[in-house]
Parts: structure tokens; sequence; C-alpha cells
């Protein structure tokens, strides 16, 4: 069991990168709590296996350094670092029972046979493959496999962690659903550190307490599903997070921010401190379930246009033009479906501000129906 | 709704396979079946004699000795070159030039034809001008192929391996080429030793390749004949004289057409029978208990 530090770690595969496009990992500096359940969440080919591979050892990184309680492990193999490591598709020792595959890793460290014995027959009993445990690992199904896989990864319960990659992708939803709360149930047990990588949102947040958003080589967040939800940091977490993803518009910072004909008033301390930043550019966002949606004509809200509504059954999402901007609503299930010319709102404590991608943390913006003729009208009075 | 069109066509179709299957293996096989049981003076004076060949060669006690000679010789090249093939397998890299450098090396002897294989180790042989031969007297070993019978056998074998293992390495270079990253990686996690990421990664990986090696190997050994001829013509005295050896003295030296028709059949089916014998056991041995 460890805490896993990763220090100004960076990773390429080519042989001399130059750009920043070469690495698979940028700089990034990170820690995994000890005992904490973590998922590394991204789309396919963000870097989320290379940064698996290089905390088991598998990859040695091109700069910075892993650390296992503070300890440096560049150096050491992945047999030395006493690490789990469950792959994607299943690996199992195809001559051997599940028996002796689930008792594969026990024996290569000497455990005592009796020993073995009775925490093969733990997890076994953990991943109902009790009855199986007299087969030949050749003969099971890709789900069983996989499950072998899993149990192989669990049986030793001095590790310094377990990282999974992507486990459950071969096997069927409904299973997979189980086993990951049997991880989840392992995982209070136990109080081993897990890292689990999947690019699935919803298995990320079922299965870990933080979760660490990957983007083009990069942790671009690491918070609870909560905050990610809530406060995305960055507008890929907003983009990927939920589904529908973040609405974005980017609107022009001047005196003021104006989108469009519509003005969005902030404090004056947001102003100033978005005109410091010297961009000219900031991005709003705001989540479909967080957008307002009027039944009837409302002076202080938008006046926005309609263009479809999808029934998904248990919600609808609306999509609607905001000053040209296709953007779109979570509706509740007993609101009225709405058409033509309609009244949105967008909550003040919602709505965020991204410059360069990143969230401008604040809570004093707020938005306005007031165009910007109105606006002009009120300076006048 | 069309009817149904009745006619012979699909003959045509069959043809084909049917007459290559028809010169290259049925119409020779039955040319031997047709001459071992009968006795032939000349092309016009011949006589049914049934079995009485068949009992001839199966009671002749010099092919009982080259038969024994014979297995003798598969087994043992067989238990040499396929060990050694895996482990030239293992040792040659697997990334770059040297891989592909390594590659080539290891195919030359397979290009080589057997009789200059036989030739080659003839000659290699030699005490006054072969380089091993000589090499062998230099260190004050006394060693001839041509007298002693355990030189020749040693030489034979050699030849053999350095001949064939070459193949067997390839096959399962190929075998381990094959096998997923991801075992490696699992293994190394599972902290397993080298002889366990063998043992129980690549060695059951290889088990379709080693079939195909063995059998090829087996077959080609028990078939075996330019190279012990052209090395030590089955000497000395009949030491090295292999089955196939046997058979072309009795139909071409003696031209007893009959008996070595009959002998050339029960051989065939030897070789089908310790064929199917190897099969069914490695295939019996992975399988799901």
């Amino acid at each position: 069991m460890a805490e896993i530090t990763l220090n100004a770690l960076a990773h390429s595969y080519a042989d001399h990168p130059s750009k920043p496009e070469d690495y698979a990992i940028r700089e990034m500096s990170h820690v995994w709590e000890q005992g904490g359940a973590f998922a590394l969440l991204g789309p396919s080919g963000c870097g989320k296996s290379t940064l698996l591979n290089i905390i088991s050892g598998l990859l040695k990184p091109s700069n910075g350094e892993v650390l296992f309680d503070g300890k440096r492990v560049n150096e050491l193999k992945p047999e030395e670092r006493n690490i789990a490591q469950v792959f994607q598709f299943p690996v199992v020792y195809d001559t051997m029972t599940v028996y002796d595959n689930l008792a594969f890793p026990l024996r290569n460290i000497g455990v005592p046979e009796h020993k073995v014995k009775s925490k093969v027959h733990e997890v076994a009993e953990i991943l109902e493959l009790s009855d199986q445990l007299k087969r030949k690992a050749k003969g099971l199904s890709a789900d069983q496999k996989q499950k072998v896989s899993m149990g192989r990864g669990l049986v030793r319960d001095d590790v310094s962690a377990i990282l999974f990659d992507e486990p459950l992708t071969v096997i069927d939803p409904q299973l997979k659903w189980k086993l990951r709360r049997k991880l989840k149930q392992i995982h209070e047990q136990f109080n081993i550190t897990m890292v689990y990588v999947t690019h699935d949102q919803l298995e990320a947040s079922t299965f870990a307490d933080k979760i660490a958003v990957m983007y083009n080589g990069q942790i671009v967040q690491f918070g609870t599903p909560r905050e990610l939800f809530e406060k995305p940091a960055h507008t890929f977490v907003g983009y990927f997070i939920g589904s529908p993803g973040m609405n974005f518009f980017e609107a022009q910072l001047d005196e003021q921010i104006t989108f469009g004909e519509h003005v969005i008033t902030t404090s004056d301390d947001m102003l100033a401190r978005l005109k410091s930043m010297g961009s000219k550019k900031v991005t709003i966002g705001i989540r479909p379930e967080f957008v307002h949606v009027w039944d009837g004509k409302n002076d202080d809200a938008y006046q926005v246009e309609v263009d479809y509504v999808e029934d998904l059954g248990t919600y609808k999402i609306l999509s609607f033009f905001f000053n040209g901007q296709l953007m779109k609503a979570r509706l509740s299930e007993d609101q009225q479906v709405p058409s033509g010319q309609i009244y949105v709102s967008f909550p003040e404590q919602w709505t965020k501000v991204y410059v360069d991608e990143y969230l401008v943390d604040t809570d004093s913006l707020t938005l306005h129906s007031q165009t910007k003729d109105a606006q002009e009208a009120h300076n006048a009075n | 709704m069309q009817t149904k069109v009745e006619n012979n066509k699909a003959w045509f179709l069959v043809m084909p396979v049917f007459l290559i299957v028809a010169f290259s293996a049925i119409i020779p096989l039955m040319t031997v079946v047709n001459y071992s049981v009968q006795d032939i003076f000349d092309p016009y004076t011949r006589y049914f004699v049934g079995t009485e060949w068949f009992k001839q060669v199966m009671l002749d006690s010099r092919l009982h000795e080259a038969l024994l000679r014979q297995f003798i010789y598969s087994f043992t090249i067989l238990a040499i070159e396929v060990p050694l093939g895996i482990c030239v397998a293992l040792m040659m890299p697997t990334k770059g030039r040297g891989a592909s450098l390594a590659l080539i090396l290891v195919a030359i002897p397979l290009l080589i034809p057997w009789n200059v294989v036989g030739t080659i180790w003839q000659i290699f042989g030699r005490a006054d001008i072969g380089l091993f031969g000589a090499f062998m007297a230099e260190i004050g070993v006394d060693y001839n192929y041509a007298s002693n019978t355990t030189d020749a056998w040693l030489t034979v074998i050699l030849m053999d391996v350095w001949h064939w293992t070459p193949l067997v390495a390839l096959l399962c270079y190929s075998g381990l080429r094959a096998i997923p990253e991801v075992y490696y990686q699992a293994a190394r996690i599972d902290q397993a030793s080298r002889w366990a990421v063998f043992r129980h990664i690549q060695l059951p990986k290889l088990t379709n390749v080693l079939i195909i090696g063995v059998l090829l190997r087996f077959m080609d050994s028990f078939m075996i004949y330019t190279e012990p001829f052209v090395l030590t013509g089955g000497g000395p005295g009949s030491s090295t004289t292999f089955l196939s050896q046997s058979l072309v003295q009795q139909a071409i030296g003696q031209f007893d057409i009959g008996p070595a028709a009959a002998f050339s059949l029960v051989y065939f089916l030897i070789i089908l029978l310790v064929c199917w014998v190897f099969y069914t056991t490695i295939m019996n041995m992975q399988k799901d208990k």
C-alpha cells in the first residue's frame, strides 16, 4: 500500500521529442493518496494507459520521476515494485487451472501453500469463480477469463496499488455493474490504492472517490464526480463529463462581456481580472441541466428559438439557438414541450467563465437578459 | 418460381481436383500396390503371389535392423533439434537489423541441397583435409566416420542437426512473435520467473508450431536418404543404412520390385501411424481436462 507521486513526469514515444505534440504525457505532477479509489478518465489516445504503464514500471518515463511513499522507483522493474495491474484484454495462463492461475502471483513470491489456498478461495468467492477453480483456464469464456485476470490482481493484499486498465471492456453490461460494485467493496475491505482507467464517465463515477480527467497527455482536473460536474476546471471536462456535455459559447471581452447583442455583466473585479489576463475572448459555459426554461414570457430571460426536442424516455433534451449558437437544455419530465420562441435564463451560480480553455474561478459573474441597447438606455438614465 | 435444373455439370467442377489427386497420389500408390502382389520377371511374364512379398518383408532381419536404426535415428534428432530449435528461437533478436541478420544466418543451412550437405560434411569430417576431422586429429581424438560406427552415427546426427534445427528455430521464432506483449507484461506484474514465463506462456503458445515442426522433422528424417548416402554410403558395414537406403538397394540394386513394393507400403503405413500417434498425443495433452 502506498501513496503514488508523479513528479514532473513526461513521456514521449519518439526518440527525439521536440514539440509538445511529441509527448504522450506532457509534464505533470500528481499525487494519488494512499488508500484512495481513483479513476483516470479520458478519451482514447489521451495517454491514460501510458500513464498507468509508467506507474507499474512497464514503461520507463522520458522525464521526471515516480515515487512510492516518497521513494523513487524509476529504476525498479515492475516485478520489484510489488504492484498489480489488470489489462484491458484478459490474460490467463492457458495450461493452468483457474486455481493455479489465481495462485500464480502468490506462488511466485513464495507464499506458503495453505495461505495460497485460503487467499485463492477468498478471491474466487468474491468473483464468483469458486465452482470453476478446477477447470483449465483455456476453456473459459471471455468474461470469465477477465475475472481470472482481475483475480490475479486481487490475490496479493500487500501490493502497493492495483491498476486497472479498462478491465471491463470485454464484459457484458449486467456483469460489468456487478463487478464494479465488487471492486468497490474490495477497496473498502482492504483499503488498497486503486487506479482505474476508463473512458466511460459512468464507470469512473461509480467506482472512484476522485476522478482525474486526462486530455492531450495532461490531467486537466482532479476532483470528485460532483466537482467535475458542477465546476469543470477545463472546457474539455465540461464537454466530456455529462450527457449531453456542457454548452459553450465564445463571448467578446471589451469594456464588458458581450455575446452578440447580449451583454453579460460581471462584477468589476471580475472584469478587471479578465482584462488583466489580456485575452479578448472568453468562453462561457453552462450545463444543459442548469439552463432554466421558462414556461411563459419572461422579461428577465433571453428569448431564444427552439430547434428540436429529443425524447430520451426519462427526460427530454431541448435544442435551441441562442444568438445563432446551438445550445441544449435538459427538460424535466413534467415540463411542457416548448416550441417556437421561448425564454431561457442561465442561473448565475452555474454559469462558468473560461479563458484559454481553463476556468476563471468566480462566483461574481452574472448574466442578464439586458441587450446592449437596454444597457445603454440604462446608462443614459 | 424457377425450376430446379438437374444435370451432371458438377462433375466438371470436381474433375480438376480429382485428376490432380489421381496423378499425385492414387495412381503411383496403386502402381506400388500392383507390384507388391505380383512376381514380375519381365513386362510380359508376371504371376500373382498374394501376400507372399509382405510375409517375406516382415520376416527380413536386415529390414528389422534398418527399421530399428531408423527409429533410433529419428527420435535422436527430434530429441536434439526440438529443444535446440526452441533455444535458438528464444535467443534470436526480435527487433532491428539484428533480427533480419539472425533470420538470414539461421536460414542458410535450409537453402543448401541435400547432396551438397552430404558432401560438405564428408569433406568437413576428413582427417586429412577437413576442418573438423583435422581438428579432432590435432587434439588427439581418433575420429574416423568411415571406419568407426560411433563416429559415423555422430557425424550423421550432427549433420542433420546442423541442417534442420534452423527449421524448428524459424517455426518457433514465428510462434514466439505471435504472442501478444500483454502476456509478458502480465507475467512481470505477477512476478513470474524467466522459467515460469517460458513454461506457462511461451511453451503453450508454441504448441501448434511445434506439432508442425515435430511432424515435418519426423517424416523427413524417417525418409532420409541422400545425406547419409553421400556421407557414409550406409557404412561402415550397414551401420548407417536407413530404411530408404535399404529400399533403394532392394528395388534398384537387386531389382526385387515385388518385395520392394511391399516394403514401401509397410514403410508408408509406419510413417502414417507414427504421425497419427504424435498428433493425437500432442492434441490430447493440451485438451481442457
